[in-house]
């Protein structure tokens, strides 16, 4: 199994490709934008103290599911969710019980959480985040 | 494509959102819409610090479509000069207007009380600013924002620190803590509107016309930006790379440009700051590079053993020449120090430097007295420049008063203008390679360096003749308006080719030929000396200061004829392209 996982986040220098990557992930719908990006480059409260990324950590037991009323998010096997767009009443119910605030509100008032598919890791060009195999 | 203008009117706290594809299809983007928005909406007659200033910050079609166009154009009218002001800065701002829906936004009007901005949602808060005004150190304004203001990671935070409250004519606007709109005084503007910062949040997308090459031109891109030479040395050492070279090159102005070698430059080069100093990287939004190199500087505390203070400070070359090499300072700490306090009070440190630098050899030439400058200046007292930057801040007398003015004024006051070294009313930047470099500030649209880039023309070619220097320089600054209008990075010029940017306006749905392009960059670069122009802009007054005559650069010493003859063929084509 597959995921999006963190190599050396001291490393990350807060430009935020991955995150316009995220936006581009859909060969076939690939956005100009941060609307439906799953992951966020952040200052830790200001650059001085350097960056970092969010995104989801693939939970094996996620509390966004749990909480989501329609089943929209659903438990993947091995990790994470599965998030059916149509089904999504956007509560953002998720988006409180994520301790790590890696879900994200879409312009539509959607959300946009991380599904692991690893194409942003090919645009971090400082090798901070990558796409492995892990062990489930 | 976007087309959104916000205008927002702070005399009234209202604001309005027009659609103008007219402006952005005929004029691009970045400083090319930007001149249109300001010929629309300022009276070229405007008091810089008055009601009637206005300010536009300007996107362009690339952000964020593509890496590396991370940047976003300031127009306004400069305090500093009374004429066309123009700065740039990258950090988030540009990803932040354009993912908030906008093109541009133009702040008109003057509030009565301090206030700061938040834009979101196609809705702009006026947010009483009273609490944070007065408080000078723009660092801890950040924080402050930061703490109260959600949005994190897709904000831009610009604001200004002290010296921007207290009008001094060249105080920058910081944006992310380590950019800033340096230039020109766009902070005394903010001040003079007593706005003390604007945040703009957003996360707002649209589709390209054609998915497929965009997903192909965006990964060209890319790749050229990490795998090619083109920007590896923004990449290691940063700008501060040039050190070295430009010293050894006699063109690394020294001690007010007494002389144009500096004995200590290893010391403060890129080569010894990387090894002793650097403690992180960071980048602005979008873009690969990360070139902003922040130095780590450990300051004990006299009195307390065992009590440290680290603090990060952001440096590059424009920074080690003003406060470094042009003050005569030769210490690592003593220059991160120094660039530290400028920081803080969001001062333009090149204006800064180069003032402190012409009121150290006023002194020593009895131009002024210990009592107007209250502390002895010298070439390498730090302590004594640290006080010095609190003065131009504070202002506790006449002298600080009109230094802080800019040195254009002071000398008008004082005295001394053979070695105030400043260009259309603008303090030099930090090269003296020769007739290039020095005609370039004089002739560039907003006297920088980076209009034309005189420097690199004197690096490249000998035995130009003036016509050909005038002329090489304004083919250059036609094309950079080009740039500045995508606005893409300029560190990212050799990658933002003429072909790479007609290829990847296609994705975007529009048909645009190299020709074309070209053609928008002389005429951007006309409508921008129009304006000039129109706001008081008169070649024929140019000056050029004596010093620059007497100090040996890269092409020896330089020739007052040449730089004459220079200026009347310059003020022929003025001529001719304003019609
Ligand atoms: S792994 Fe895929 S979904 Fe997750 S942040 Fe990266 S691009 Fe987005
Ligand atoms: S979104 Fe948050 S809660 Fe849900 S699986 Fe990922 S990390 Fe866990
Ligand atoms: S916002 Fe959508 S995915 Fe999240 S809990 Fe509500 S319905 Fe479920
Ligand atoms: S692309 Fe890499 S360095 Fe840039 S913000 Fe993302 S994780 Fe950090």
């Amino acid at each position: 199994m597959k995921q999006l996982v963190v190599k050396d986040i001291e490393k990350c220098v807060g430009c935020g490709l991955c995150m316009y990557a995220c936006s581009r992930k859909f060969a076939k719908r690939p956005e100009i934008g941060n609307s439906s990006s799953a992951i966020l480059a952040v200052s830790l409260s200001g650059f001085e103290r350097g960056a970092t990324v969010i995104f989801c950590r693939a939970c094996t037991e996620p509390p966004c599911a749990q909480v989501c009323p329609t089943g929209a998010l659903k438990p993947k096997k091995g990790g994470g969710v599965v998030y059916i767009e149509n089904l999504c009443l956007g509560c953002k119910y998720c988006m409180d019980a994520c301790t790590l605030n890696a879900i994200f509100e879409r312009e539509d008032g959607k959300i946009a959480v991380c599904i692991h598919c690893g194409y942003c890791s090919n645009y971090c060009p400082h090798g901070v985040i990558a796409y492995e195999e892990v062990e489930v | 494509m976007r087309d959104a203008v916000l205008v927002i009117d702070l005399t009234n706290y209202s604001y309005e959102i027009e659609h103008r594809p007219d402006l952005f299809e005929k004029w691009i983007g970045g400083t090319g819409v930007a001149v249109q928005l300001l010929k629309e909406h300022m009276n070229p007659k405007a008091d810089p610090l008055g009601e009637d200033n206005v300010i536009v910050l300007a996107t362009g079609p690339f952000t964020p479509a593509y890496p590396l166009a991370s940047k976003t154009v300031a127009l306004f009218k400069s305090p500093l000069t009374g004429n066309l002001g123009e700065s740039h800065a990258g950090g988030r701002t540009a990803t932040s207007i354009a993912n908030a829906g906008y093109g541009a936004i133009v702040i008109k009007g003057q509030s009565k009380k301090p206030v700061y901005l938040v834009v979101e949602n196609g809705e702009v808060h006026f947010k009483d600013g009273r609490v944070i005004w007065g408080i000078p150190d723009s660092l801890i304004v950040g924080r402050i924002i930061a703490e109260n203001e959600p949005g994190r990671g897709t904000r831009t935070m610009m604001r200004i620190g002290g010296a921007g409250e207290r009008l001094v004519r060249y105080a920058c606007v910081t944006t992310e803590t380590y950019r800033h709109f340096g230039r020109l005084g766009l902070g005394a503007v903010f001040g003079s509107k007593k706005l003390k910062a604007l945040i703009i949040r957003g996360r707002k997308k649209y589709l390209p016309a054609d998915t497929k090459k965009f997903r192909e031109v965006y990964d060209e891109i890319y790749r050229t930006a990490i795998e090619s030479d083109a920007m590896k040395k923004y990449h290691l050492l940063g700008t501060a790379a040039n050190i070295i070279p430009l010293n050894e090159l006699n063109s690394l102005p020294t001690k007010n440009l007494q002389s144009a070698r500096f004995e200590s430059a290893e010391e403060i080069s890129g080569e010894a700051l990387a090894e002793h100093n650097l403690g992180r990287r960071i980048a602005c939004s979008h873009c690969p590079i990360a070139c902003i190199h922040l130095a780590a500087l450990r300051i004990p505390y006299e009195n307390e053993p065992y009590f440290y203070k680290t603090i990060m400070i952001s440096y590059d070359y424009e920074l080690i020449y003003s406060l470094g090499s042009m003050l005569g300072v030769g210490s690592r700490d003593g220059l991160l120090r120094l660039i530290h306090r400028v920081e803080s009070y969001g001062l333009d440190a090149m204006s800064t430097g180069v003032c402190l630098a012409w009121a150290t050899e006023a002194l020593s030439k009895g131009i002024v007295s210990e009592k107007d400058t209250i502390i002895k200046l010298s070439f390498g007292d730090v302590e004594n420049y640290l006080k010095a930057i609190d003065y131009i801040y504070e202002q506790p007398n006449e002298f600080y008063k009109h230094l802080a003015m800019g040195i254009e004024h002071a000398s008008d006051v004082y005295g001394g203008k053979d070695f105030a070294l400043t260009f259309g009313g603008n303090e030099m930047p930090g090269y003296h390679t020769g007739y290039a470099a020095h005609l370039g500030y004089a002739t560039g649209l907003r006297h920088s360096h980076l209009d034309s880039a005189g420097y690199s023309i004197d690096q490249k070619v000998r035995d130009l003749t003036p016509r050909e220097v005038i002329d090489r320089l304004i083919s250059e600054e036609c094309w950079r308006q080009v740039l500045s209008s995508l606005v893409v990075c300029f560190f990212a010029r050799g990658i933002y080719t003429s072909d790479l940017i007609s290829r990847a306006f296609e994705p975007l749905g529009v048909e645009i030929s190299e020709e074309e392009i070209k053609r928008k960059g002389e005429e951007i670069y006309k409508e921008k000396l129009k304006l000039k122009v129109e706001m008081g802009f008169k070649p024929e007054n140019l000056r050029f200061p004596k010093r620059i005559f007497k100090i040996e650069s890269l092409h020896g010493k330089l020739d007052e004829k040449f730089v004459e003859e220079a200026k009347e063929y310059y003020i022929k084509k003025v001529r001719e392209i304003i019609g």
